[in-house]
């Protein structure tokens, strides 16, 4: 059984973060997408139009990815996860059956009408059908993030005769305490790892001397709209993200901070390696009471260190766990730095010229993908060993009737197929961009 | 409440059959019925802005199954696992090849993106046969009201079933004679010329394979299930559903002929859905039949999730059904009439 287990995790820790790389760039591009056709209708300008209509080729690509590797995690509750479906069902059914109904049909439909209906729709007509893909993508992400924020920190349900919780209130569902920040700084980071991807082809067109003037467009676009939530990232979202655990989930504060004994005035980590044999963190660098600052605003307040509770509470990868919270928090940061130096330069017109910075940005756009799925990492690493937190453990909510043999040929099925699906998927973004925005100009 | 929800459950996947199921049907017929580039394109085209929207219904009926009822998705989820990853992986490989195939102009890429496409397209439709099969022939179900089944065994029924034993590839076979048709009357609705005179005659070849298929499996269904008919001596009105799949069948043969392509698909529609209602309304209050001991069957009783829930689902999922009805008329609309290709390039 422990077998099983450990290949029901890899699966679904693989194909759900496979997954994200994909809904993360389709949230953030439909924000962005809108925002060309804003311009395009407010100003009458052509470019912006086929700026929009170039970035609709790789956002359709991109969709078709997200779309196909999507499906198989509605059914993979079921399939690999059948003792938790049937105990947490009648609540998280619920959110996950409404993102069906409220989002994939509006976002399915109207993708449709984008794509294939800007002559039959009018410009007018064809912003509407961009918005409401961009709509339909962020209720998806909606009721997904409240899903899984129910598994961090379940509310509105009552357990019933046979050991399962029932829903007791809906909008006690919606308004989980814990869905509102997670919700925002998940999109955040969604339109973070956009902003990234403009500007790095942006950067491309600039550095290769092709396409200059949607260079230039991607390239400011992706800057303005960057630094507004690469800071937003941190504060007040992360921030709050923060505090959520620490007031909510202490253990797994404890462990994402490195902080294996409780203590008055802790310390920050920055840079350290946690050594689960000696129980403490190597090499640590640190900046002092900065950590019970940050959580109680108060230099001297106590934090809970891991000693604090019993070690079957313990996260069962704490350096891991450790690990991912430090990359994103990390990345974060350079983030921030990143896009307020390219601001500084888009502000006194050196940007378009400052081939070194060009590069950088060029460069920079798998991080915000790394950073996202880090994210993940912590919040789900961080619940361990609950499946939903307090309630139900990860190790009982597996299928009774799916052995280990079985669950590793379908992990390794995936990895395969998502293999290939990843070059051709490269290939051809690749390809779009290197074809560029003026091919999808109507003059063409 | 569970029968309401029993009723939306069956609702939502007929919706999927029917609407998935002509996309699905031209992708059955799509190497018969296009040869060129063009004609292939074409019948690309037809379902191009519908097919995400349409599989979407299989999403929302699988979301709406697991929260009205958690044991049923479960149960048959887990139990089914190896045919259900791999009908994810061949939704996987056809939702690819519809849309990968146009971005690169080489013909091998396009001709393999088309093989996929087609071959995904055919096992599935045999694949969600085999599965109502299954759910109407029964699985070896514990106390606890799990199974699990092997792909397939000796092909008998008895006493070890698998996935695919001769009764469910003959269901198989059923549902895939009827995609196919349903597939060749849509193309024929949306196309003209060559392609549209090919897949008429599609359709009057694969109706015939419907009828005999079909026959022989309700002989089937009497000889190893027959409480299946049990409902409709108590409840007479149940009727209605046979007679409203025998009125396609009438109308398929009926229309291909006639060349009047859109009756002729409308037709199709009421045959598949009859013939679903007709196996949900015999199954009720069953959902799925145990063969190891009858008391271990789960039944809409007691794989439901607790009334409030369904309560307030109900309200959310009017007003979602209101809202994507909408889109549909809209979409259907805005495309309505038959593709072409000189008109709009198709798509980006
Ligand atoms: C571009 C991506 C990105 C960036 C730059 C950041 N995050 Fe983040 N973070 C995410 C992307 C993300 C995420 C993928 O969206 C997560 C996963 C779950 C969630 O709610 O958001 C997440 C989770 C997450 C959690 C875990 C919540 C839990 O355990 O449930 C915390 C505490 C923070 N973030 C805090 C921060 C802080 C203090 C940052 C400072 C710079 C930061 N994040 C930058
Ligand atoms: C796209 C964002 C997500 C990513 C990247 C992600 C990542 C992960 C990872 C890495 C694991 C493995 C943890 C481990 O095995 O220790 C995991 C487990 C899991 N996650 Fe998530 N997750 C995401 C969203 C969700 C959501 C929205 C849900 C709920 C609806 C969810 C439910 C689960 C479940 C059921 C498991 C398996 C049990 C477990 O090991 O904890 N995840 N996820
Ligand atoms: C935070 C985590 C997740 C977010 C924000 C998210 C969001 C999205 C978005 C925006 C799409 C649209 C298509 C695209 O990717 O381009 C999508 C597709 C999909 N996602 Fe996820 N997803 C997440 C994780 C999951 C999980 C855990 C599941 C399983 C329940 C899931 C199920 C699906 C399905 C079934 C589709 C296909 C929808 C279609 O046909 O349009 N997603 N997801």
């Amino acid at each position: 059984m422990q077998d099983a287990f450990l290949m029901d995790r890899l699966q679904f820790a693989f194909t759900v973060s496979y997954h994200y790389l994909f809904p993360q760039l389709t949230m953030g591009l439909g924000l962005l997408i809108v925002i060309l056709k804003w311009i395009a209708m407010r100003r009458n300008n052509e470019r912006y139009n086929t700026a929009a209509r170039f970035w609709a080729k790789i956002f359709a690509i991109n969709f078709a990815v997200g779309v196909v590797t999507g499906i198989p995690m509605e059914f993979q509750f079921g399939t690999n996860w059948a003792k938790f479906s049937t105990f947490a069902g009648g609540v998280i059914g619920q959110t996950l059956a409404m993102e069906g109904v409220f989002a994939f049909f509006l976002e399915s439909s109207f993708l449709g009408l984008f794509l294939f209906g800007e002559k039959k729709l009018g410009q007018r007509g064809h912003f509407v059908s961009a918005f409401l893909v961009f709509l339909g993508s962020w209720i998806s992400g909606f009721f997904i993030v409240a899903t899984d924020a129910w598994m961090q920190h379940p509310v509105a349900y009552a357990v019933d005769a046979a050991g399962n919780v029932q829903l007791q209130s809906f909008w006690g569902l919606i308004f989980n305490p814990w869905v509102g920040w997670q919700y925002v700084h998940t999109m955040a980071g969604a339109v973070v790892t956009a902003s990234f991807v403009m500007a790095s082809v942006g950067a491309y067109y600039l550095l290769a001397h092709r396409e200059e003037e949607y260079g230039k467009i991607f390239v400011r676009l992706g800057v303005v709209i960057g630094i507004i939530f690469s800071f937003f990232m941190a504060f007040p979202s992360g921030d709050a993200q923060g505090k959520n655990v620490a007031y909510n989930q202490p253990v797994t504060l404890a462990a994402m901070e490195g902080l294996f004994q409780t203590k008055e005035g802790a310390e920050l980590i920055f840079i350290g390696q946690p050594d689960m044999d000696k129980l403490k963190l190597d090499n640590p660098l640190y900046a002092p009471k900065l950590l019970s600052f940050l959580t109680y605003y108060r230099w001297e307040a106590e934090v809970k260190g891991l000693d604090a509770f019993k070690r079957e509470f313990w996260p069962d990868n704490i350096p891991l766990l450790y690990y991912s919270y430090h990359i994103m928090v990390g990345l974060g940061t350079i983030f921030i730095a990143v896009m307020v130096i390219s601001i500084l330069l888009l502000w006194k017109r050196k940007l378009y010229a400052a081939r070194w910075m060009l590069w950088i940005l060029l460069l920079s756009f798998p991080f915000p993908f790394i950073a996202n799925t880090a994210g993940w990492m912590t919040a789900e690493l961080g619940r361990q060993p609950w499946l939903v937190y307090g309630l139900m453990r990860t190790a009982d909510g597996i299928s009774p009737t799916v052995s280990a043999g079985n669950s590793l040929f379908t992990l390794l099925g995936f990895l395969g197929m998502y293999f290939v699906i990843g070059v051709l998927y490269l290939f051809l973004v690749i390809k779009e961009i290197n074809h560029g925005p003026e091919a999808a100009s109507i003059h063409h | 409440m569970e029968i309401l929800w029993f009723i939306i459950v069956a609702f939502m996947l007929t919706m999927y059959v029917v609407l998935d199921g002509f996309d699905l049907g031209a992708g059955i017929i799509h190497l018969l019925v296009a040869k060129s580039d063009d004609e292939r394109r074409l019948v690309l085209n037809s379902i191009g802005p519908l097919w995400d929207g349409n599989e979407v219904w299989i999403l929302a009926a699988g979301g709406t199954l697991y929260f009205a009822f958690p044991l049923l998705y479960a149960s048959s989820f887990s139990g089914f696992y190896l045919p259900l990853i791999i009908v994810l992986w061949l939704l996987m490989l056809r939702g690819l090849g519809i849309e990968f195939r146009q971005h690169i102009h080489n013909t091998m890429w396009k001709t393999f993106w088309d093989v996929v496409f087609s071959v995904a397209s055919i096992l599935l439709a045999i694949f969600f046969g085999a599965a109502l099969g299954n759910v109407v022939r029964g699985v070896p179900l514990n106390r606890e009201g799990y199974f699990f089944e092997p792909l397939w065994t000796t092909f008998t029924i008895v006493p070890e079933s698998g996935i695919l034993d001769w009764f469910t590839t003959l269901m198989g076979l059923v549902a895939l004679f009827t995609l196919t048709t349903h597939g060749a009357n849509y193309v024929a609705m949306k196309t003209e010329g060559e392609v549209q005179s090919r897949a008429r005659s599609i359709a009057s070849k694969a109706s015939w394979g419907v009828v005999l298929t079909w026959v022989i499996s309700l002989l089937a269904v009497t000889a190893i299930h027959p409480e299946l008919w049990n409902n409709f001596s108590s409840y007479a009105w149940g009727y209605v559903f046979p007679v409203i799949g025998i009125l396609g069948i009438v109308g398929m043969f009926y229309y291909n002929p006639r060349k009047e392509d859109g009756k002729a698909f409308l037709s199709s529609t009421l045959f598949i859905a009859g013939m679903l209602a007709t196996t949900a309304f015999g199954l009720f209050p069953t959902v799925l039949p145990a063969s190891t001991d009858p008391n271990f069957s789960l039944t809409v009783y007691n794989v439901s999730a607790k009334s409030y829930g369904l309560s307030v689902g109900l309200v959310w999922w009017i007003l979602g059904i209101i809202l994507a009805s909408g889109y549909f008329i809209f979409i259907y609309r805005t495309f309505r009439g038959k593709v072409t290709l000189t008109a709009e390039g198709g798509g980006y």
